[in-house]
């Protein structure tokens, strides 16, 4: 019996629930075909990041001007006028483009703009560019004490709101888990305009570099039990919020795959576990999955879907405790 | 037919025609025609095509020399080439020229005309250059502006195809090469149809090839060679001809019709000027001014030099002329007169000996002007047509200097004006780091575009690197403008940094009535109090319409920093009144879309918001009746400076030194060192402040200073009995040196603020991570206080030299730097070295060094940084050339050890004069240590009054030269361009000569004196001038290629890596009794990295693998152990970790990402293979042959 991997994610029919996330691993055109060789059902593309395009873009200008013009004997600067340099966002849109023509998948781009312009701006191009579905990047650590939580909360809606405005294509919202109000926030956020959720964007936390005393960027690849978070949050808002949910975040192997299909997921999302084993991974995680639902008299992922989240799930309560009294309870009653 | 009109200087305007009419361009670093080569190469780049449809191949040579070979073998195979050159590079190019002519062969070479090093080196503009070619047989077209750079260089390529004569197109160096205006440029279709295509084939069918064979470059003898030379001649009979009806055909082309020599002028003129080159803009203004007062005056303009056509100069004069003036900017001297003069003279007298058109022999008088792009103006001009009309004119005589030793000075009266009415004169002040030129460009453009005027834009750089000052010139007229020269007086002033205001007059160009704009932290209400008398004296008397604009609070506000240009150029705009204000708004937002628009949204909106917050904080000020400042602008210079510095240095300083007469100058070009100390130029914003108690003592700010900002001094504790209130100090540490107190201070004047030390300062607070032992503050909130205490610092007695262990950083930083204050840029990673050297040797060393950027941080005038010790000891400095350093400083050593050879003859023969001890121990010396040669120099101090007593010729000669007796130690210092390319066949040399020179090469990786072009020290991968699309080849290994000889010490150093590690090369180097090479890692604003970290950035070098350490030291050999140490550790960093920090690695991503991974894969191969081979070399055991038979005849 031949089981139906078959999901439905923005709208889009994907042949299965397995989506690379987005990843280095996207931004090169050889990855994305073994990807799409391996099985994936869409990608998402790495993110178009604005800040780091007008960083850059200051960075060149005042490479180039600023130190041309000012000594007598290098009156045209210490760098070569380079015509074809580029800062801006042309090599990532040709990059989607690129994507879009080799790959018979659907291609996901991926956005993190730094102004409200930059984001419905770079939006658009995206959508121009041929991507068939737009995933937001969003990013906003409120460190400003003055600024509430509703103020915060308000920015997500706006920029939402804004490039709803300006794109047809479905579009996701990747965003974290820190709200106060989640279920709240994810049904603000759909009603705004969001096709989909993106539950959750992993922030990679500052480390600090004992040797030198300074902070240090990190960036560590996830683990299966990052999967209980958005495990959680998708059991809660499966059927109550009218949207695609598509888990990331220590997707590993089979079995986190079928765990956030049961609570509810329409794709599960995966980075770590391709940059670690390389993009043939995925093929295995297909296959497990494949058997487990074969083994396990399934017919179809649709089947599946939810089938164990808060809804319908036998305690629903599980998901709304705190974890840690069940994990007491348990340790409690071992023998 | 109507072409659009450009705005372009005119060494593109060139350069546009030598990359149409060309296959293959071979070109090499040269100021000011260095951007002609680099256009040509960033076309080819680009893939753009010449007229033929074809890109040029455009190499880079390792010299002029080279250069000039490449292009002869080019046209010998059959292409069409061109090259672009000037000064020096003219001069190397000469043997080629004379072979390429001889051989009848098309060639244009472009020449932005430079001075030709003499007593000084000088980047500026005159005919020194091209007048030292012209008896190559080069054909010699001067073009006067920026339109005939353009259309005279069609007129050569066209000629030499027809007559098949090679020539030197030149216009003069900055003052038309870097002049922007506008032009109407020619289509390349329209360079095409100009060019003889058949000539093209019949040049292409006379290449070499072996199935039609020729030999040429054949050997002859004294029975042919003459004849052969002389079957030349038919070729330069008609060549003049040619030239003019190229002219002719350009001019029926495009309306403007030039002739060999060009009158204009009254046509009854009695007196005649004759010049060629820029000059002749002010030159014709002053002829129409004259002749519009009633004089008859009239100009010839030279355009074809050589051939000098007779018929057709005598053709060009009135026949009224009674009186002419022949100007030539250059200088020959012991000649009858200068070259053009004489030519003038020997037509004139042979016409008038012919019989044929001449009634009388006009008076003619020769003379020289603008040498180094002195300016040459209207009035000068004036004035040599008033000394015409004097009975007795001066011949031989100089204009625009006064000549108070041989009197060849002419008066003139420096008022007198030509400008007409209708040109509209703004002049700015910036510095090089505030845009202030780039907007200006870009406000040239806009005007001439959108408000239809001619425009013209000069700028004035001066010679520093840190903190250089620019002034732009702009005028804007409704027909084209010809002002060869600087603006003389402005209707806008501009003043884009406040501080200027106490460093000079500002005002000096404001008419009356003009516009002054000042860049002020201070509002239109409390700006006048800020003022000092003489500005505020001239802003009443000249009743000047006075604006401020906080441009640094506008564009911190709007996000920008520091780049305060968007806002100084809109209030140009909006004061300047050439366009509609909404009109310029627009053009100012559609050019910065043009520039940022790619980039991202939040780069434009910045500017658009800076270009909006300038209009809101531009507020005209209201003059008072009366000036009330009481502060006037300080002296130049402290009034405790030397009597040369106070009469001459300072008035350089302050921008008067074209007022210096002619005695106030060196007659030699010998200067007195240690002038950096008297010029406190005071550029940072932000000084490093010590905190004694978090230091550590280990001396890493000193050593790393760029500047030599940052000093360490170690002393006794009774030596701060008379310190200032506040003065720091704390316990040294030290087991050599007990009791004895530590003080780091900073020079606040001379600090360029780069921030170098706090990042590499390693001791920081336990509190508060950030807090360092030095800390960058506010400088104006410490300056009196740091002055006061860094005057006491210097008065601190230095640290007895022959006490301290110098091969250690303590203190090695303990020591007197000889090398301060110099005008490198900020965060210079050559400087610390130099530094570092003399400390080690300063007081006994000689340096030669080569051209580069080293020579004009080091040796630019008005201030130098070479410094003498509380003795008056210190390094003596010289530069000779580019190409010849390492030559230099051995012909350096051959003196010296001839000397010392010579000087222990005599002493030997004066044992009995002077003692047998004394003499004995002098001879015997051989300690090298501090001490020693300090026991040394008190020696030869004793015999000098002995010698005085001896009567004998031999006691004077030895009294002469007996401080050579003393130890002396030959640096050859300079750059990768020299070592590398231009220089190395020298260094070769020297290096296998066996004698003991030292040589230093500071390793930019890049030409960086010229603006970053590559040289064979550039790394694969890296992107650079002349290697747009990443450098394809592997750097040079001159380090292992020196080893390779066996006898010479190499070293690899970092300082910013392991400071010991350098510290104990050069004092390994200096010991080594044969020669020595130290290759050096010096981070560079060519790397494109923040300066401020250059210093911990060079670990990353060395960890990677970038930049291995080691020393490779012969003695070793001798005595059977490896000669080669590896100092550093096996790479453990990738080297695109390291590569990815530097935009010249990190910007080949964004053009052309493919070729980057490939090249950025191969560099880290080529440091895992280097790495390898190293390794390997370190455990191979070598020995000198015949090293120990030399030894034992010594």
């Amino acid at each position: 019996m031949s089981v139906d991997l078959a999901t439905r994610y923005l709208g889009l029919e994907l042949a299965n629930p397995l989506v690379p996330s987005a990843s280095p691993l996207g931004a090169r055109l050889d990855t994305l075909r073994r990807l799409e060789e391996a099985g994936a059902s869409a990608v998402v593309l790495p993110s178009l990041f604005e800040e780091q395009f007008e960083h850059e873009a200051v960075a060149a200008h005042e490479l180039r001007e600023l130190r041309a013009h000012s000594f007598g004997e290098a009156t045209l600067g210490y760098f070569p006028v380079l015509e074809d340099y580029r800062t801006g966002p042309e090599t990532y849109l040709e990059h989607v483009a690129a994507a879009k023509a080799a790959l018979s998948i659907p291609v996901i781009a991926s956005l993190n703009a730094a102004s409200v312009g930059g984001w419905t701006g770079y939006a658009a191009l995206l959508e121009q560019a041929g991507a068939d579905a737009l995933e937001l990047n969003v990013y906003l650590l409120a460190t400003d004490p003055e600024a509430t939580a509703a103020d915060v909360e308000q920015r997500y809606l706006d920029l939402v709101a804004a490039v709803r405005e300006v794109v047809s294509i479905p579009l996701a919202v990747k965003v974290g888990p820190y709200f106060s109000s989640m279920a709240n926030m994810a049904r603000r956020l759909v009603a705004t305009g969001a096709d989909g959720l993106v539950l959750f964007n992993r922030f990679n936390q500052p480390d600090i570099d004992l040797d030198v005393l300074d902070v240090a960027p990190t960036v560590e690849l996830s683990r299966p039990w990052e999967t209980r978070l958005p495990l959680r949050w998708i059991a809660i808002l499966r059927g109550r919020v009218a949207a695609s949910l598509a888990a990331t975040g220590g997707v590993q192997s089979a079995a986190e795959v079928l765990k956030l299909l049961l609570v509810g997921a329409d794709v599960t999302m995966m980075a770590s576990a391709l940059i670690r084993h390389g993009p043939g991974h995925l093929e295995t995680v297909l296959r497990d999955t494949r058997a487990w639902l074969e083994a396990n008299e399934y017919e179809s992922v649709e089947q599946l879907k939810g089938s164990l989240s808060h809804e319908h799930s036998p305690d629903p309560a599980a998901f709304e405790r705190s974890n840690y009294m069940k994990a007491l309870a348990s340790w409690c009653t071992l023998p | 037919m109507s072409r659009a009109l450009a705005i372009v200087d005119g060494n593109e305007a060139a350069a546009r025609v030598a990359y149409a009419t060309s296959e293959v361009i071979a070109i090499y670093p040269i100021t000011p025609s260095s951007p002609m080569g680099e256009l040509a190469d960033a076309w080819a780049a680009s893939g753009r095509p010449n007229a033929f449809g074809t890109v040029p191949e455009v190499i880079q040579m390792q010299s002029e020399g080279g250069a000039a070979g490449a292009v002869h073998g080019a046209l010998q195979a059959g292409a069409l080439s061109t090259t672009f050159t000037a000064s020096q590079g003219l001069l190397l190019m000469i043997p080629n020229m004379y072979k390429i002519a001889g051989e009848l062969t098309p060639l244009v070479i472009h020449v932005a005309a430079r001075t030709v090093a003499t007593h000084a080196l000088s980047i500026f503009g005159d005919q020194s250059d091209v007048m030292a070619a012209r008896s190559t047989g080069f054909g010699l077209l001067a073009s006067s502006s920026v339109q005939e750079a353009h259309d005279l260089a069609v007129v050569a390529h066209a000629a030499t195809l027809e007559s098949r004569v090679p020539f030197v197109h030149f216009f003069d160096g900055f003052r038309t090469s870097h002049e922007l205006n506008t032009v109407e440029l020619l289509s390349d279709e329209e360079i095409l149809e100009l060019l003889p295509r058949e000539r093209i084939r019949e040049h292409r069918d006379r290449r070499l090839s072996p199935d039609r064979p020729v030999l040429r470059g054949s050997a002859q003898n004294p029975d042919v060679f003459f004849q052969a030379r002389e079957a030349i001649n038919p070729f330069y009979a008609t060549l003049a001809s040619t030239v003019q009806a190229t002219m002719d055909r350009v001019g029926e082309r495009t309306g403007r019709r030039y002739q060999l020599f060009e009158y204009v002028g009254a046509p009854d003129a009695e007196r005649v000027l004759v010049l060629m080159g820029s000059g002749a803009g002010a030159a014709e203004e002053t002829v129409a001014a004259l002749n519009e007062a009633g004089a008859k005056v009239g100009l010839v303009k030279v355009r074809l030099y050589r051939p000098f056509d007779r018929p057709a100069f005598i053709a060009s004069l009135p026949a009224t002329v009674r009186s002419l003036a022949v100007l030539d900017r250059t200088k020959e001297p012991g000649a009858p007169g200068e070259p053009l003069y004489q030519d003038v003279v020997t037509t004139l007298a042979e016409e008038l000996a012919s019989g044929r058109g001449l009634a009388r022999m006009p008076r003619v008088i020769g003379g020289r002007y603008g040498l180094s792009s002195k300016q040459f103006t209207p009035a000068m001009a004036a004035g040599v047509f008033a000394e015409l009309e004097r009975a007795e004119p001066k011949n031989r005589f100089t204009i625009g200097i006064v000549d108070d030793v041989s009197g060849t000075s002419l008066p003139y009266d420096p008022s007198f004006r030509t400008e007409a009415p209708d040109v509209s004169s703004a002049v700015f002040y910036g510095l090089g780091s505030d845009g202030t030129v780039g907007a200006n460009h870009n406000s040239a453009r806009i005007i001439g575009e959108r408000a239809g005027l001619h425009t013209q834009a000069y700028f004035v750089y001066d010679s520093r690197k840190a903190g250089a000052r620019t002034v732009s010139h702009l005028r804007f007229a409704p027909h084209p403008i010809g002002s060869t020269y600087l603006i003389e007086e402005a209707g806008y002033v501009a003043c884009h940094q406040f501080e200027f205001l106490e460093q000079g007059d500002i005002l000096e160009l404001a008419s009356p009535g003009a516009t002054f704009l000042l860049n002020s932290p201070y509002g239109p209400d409390e700006v006048w109090a800020h003022l000092p008398r003489e500005v505020q004296e001239q802003l009443i008397e000249k009743g000047l319409s006075f604006h401020v604009v906080d441009g640094h609070r506008v564009a911190r506000e709007a996000g920008l920093g520091r780049r305060i240009n968007t806002v100084l150029q809109t209030c140009f705009f909006a004061l300047s009144g050439h366009l509609p204000l909404d009109d310029a708004i627009a053009a100012i937002k559609a050019a910065i879309t043009a520039t940022y628009g790619k980039y991202g949204r939040q780069a434009l909106e910045r500017n658009f918001a800076a270009v909006d917050g300038a209009l809101a904080a531009l507020h005209r000020v209201e003059v008072p009746a009366g000036a009330s400042a009481t502060r006037r602008i300080p002296p130049a210079v402290d009034p405790a400076a030397p009597e040369f510095v106070q009469r001459v240095t300072a008035m350089m300083m302050a921008g008067k030194g074209d007022l210096l007469p002619v005695s106030a100058l060196p007659v030699d070009g010998s200067f007195p060192t240690g002038t950096s100390r008297w010029e406190r130029r005071s550029l940072a914003k932000e000084i490093p402040i010590w905190d004694p108690d978090i230091c550590i003592d280990c001396g890493k700010c000193a050593i790393v200073c760029p500047h030599a900002a940052i000093r360490m001094k170690v002393f006794p504790g009774d030596a701060l009995a008379e310190a200032p209130r506040g003065f720091k100090s704390k316990p040294f540490r030290s087991r050599e040196h007990p009791g004895t107190l530590l003080t780091i201070q900073v020079a606040p004047d001379d600090c360029t603020g780069c921030g170098v030390c706090v990042d590499y300062c390693p001791a920081h607070s336990k509190e508060v991570v950030r807090h360092k032992s030095i800390n960058m503050r506010p400088k104006e909130a410490h300056l009196e206080r740091e002055r006061e205490r860094f005057e006491f610092f210097l008065g601190i007695p230095e640290f007895d030299r022959s006490e301290v262990d110098v091969a250690t950083i303590k203190g090695s930083q303990m020591l007197q730097p000889l090398f301060e204050f110099s005008s490198a840029c900020e965060g210079c990673g050559e400087t610390p070295y130099l530094k570092l050297l003399t400390q080690l040797f300063g007081d006994r060393v000689l340096v030669a060094n080569a051209t580069g950027c080293s020579s004009i941080y080091g040796g630019n005038l008005p201030t130098t940084p070479w410094a003498q010790n509380g003795d008056g000891r210190g390094p003596a400095w010289a530069n000779s050339l580019f190409e010849d350093n390492a030559e230099f400083g051995l012909g350096m050593r051959l003196a010296l050890d001839r000397q010392i050879a010579h000087a222990r003859r005599l002493l030997d023969l004066l044992r009995a004069d002077v003692g047998d001890e004394l003499a004995g121990a002098i001879l015997e010396h051989a300690d090298r240590s501090e001490a020693g040669n300090e026991r040394q120099r008190a020696r030869v101090a004793e015999l000098l009054p002995m010698l005085e007593r001896v009567d004998s010729s031999e006691a004077s000669d030895l009294a002469s030269i007996a401080d050579v007796l003393v130890p002396k130690s030959v640096w050859i210092v300079g750059g990768d361009g020299w070592a590398y390319d231009i220089g190395f066949s020298g260094l070769d040399h020297v290096l296998a000569s066996g004698r003991d020179v030292n040589v230093l090469v500071l390793d930019t990786e890049v030409y960086s004196n010229t603006g970053g072009q590559a040289s064979k020290s550039t790394p694969r991968a890296a992107v650079a001038k002349f290697a747009a699309s990443g450098k394809p080849s592997r750097k040079k290994d001159l380090g292992m290629l020196a080893a390779d000889y066996g006898h010479v010490y190499v070293a690899q150093v970092a300082i910013g890596a392991d400071n010991l590690q350098t510290i104990r090369a050069m004092v390994e180097a200096e010991s080594y009794p044969g020669p020595s090479l130290i290759i050096a890692y010096s981070q560079c604003i060519a790397h494109g990295i923040e300066m401020s970290t250059g210093m911990t950035h060079q670990g990353d070098a060395v960890n990677s693998g970038y930049w291995p350490l080691y020393r490779y030291d012969p003695r070793h050999a001798q005595v059977g152990e490896h000669p080669m140490r590896l100092d550093s550790r096996k790479p453990k960093l990738a080297f695109k970790d390291f590569a990815l920090q530097e935009a010249r690695f990190a910007m080949l991503e964004r053009v052309n990402p493919e070729n980057a991974e490939r090249l950025l894969a191969t560099a880290q191969e080529d440091i895992d293979e280097r790495w390898h081979y190293y390794e390997q070399v370190a455990r191979i055991e070598r020995v000198i042959p015949g090293k120990h038979d030399e030894e034992a005849e010594e």
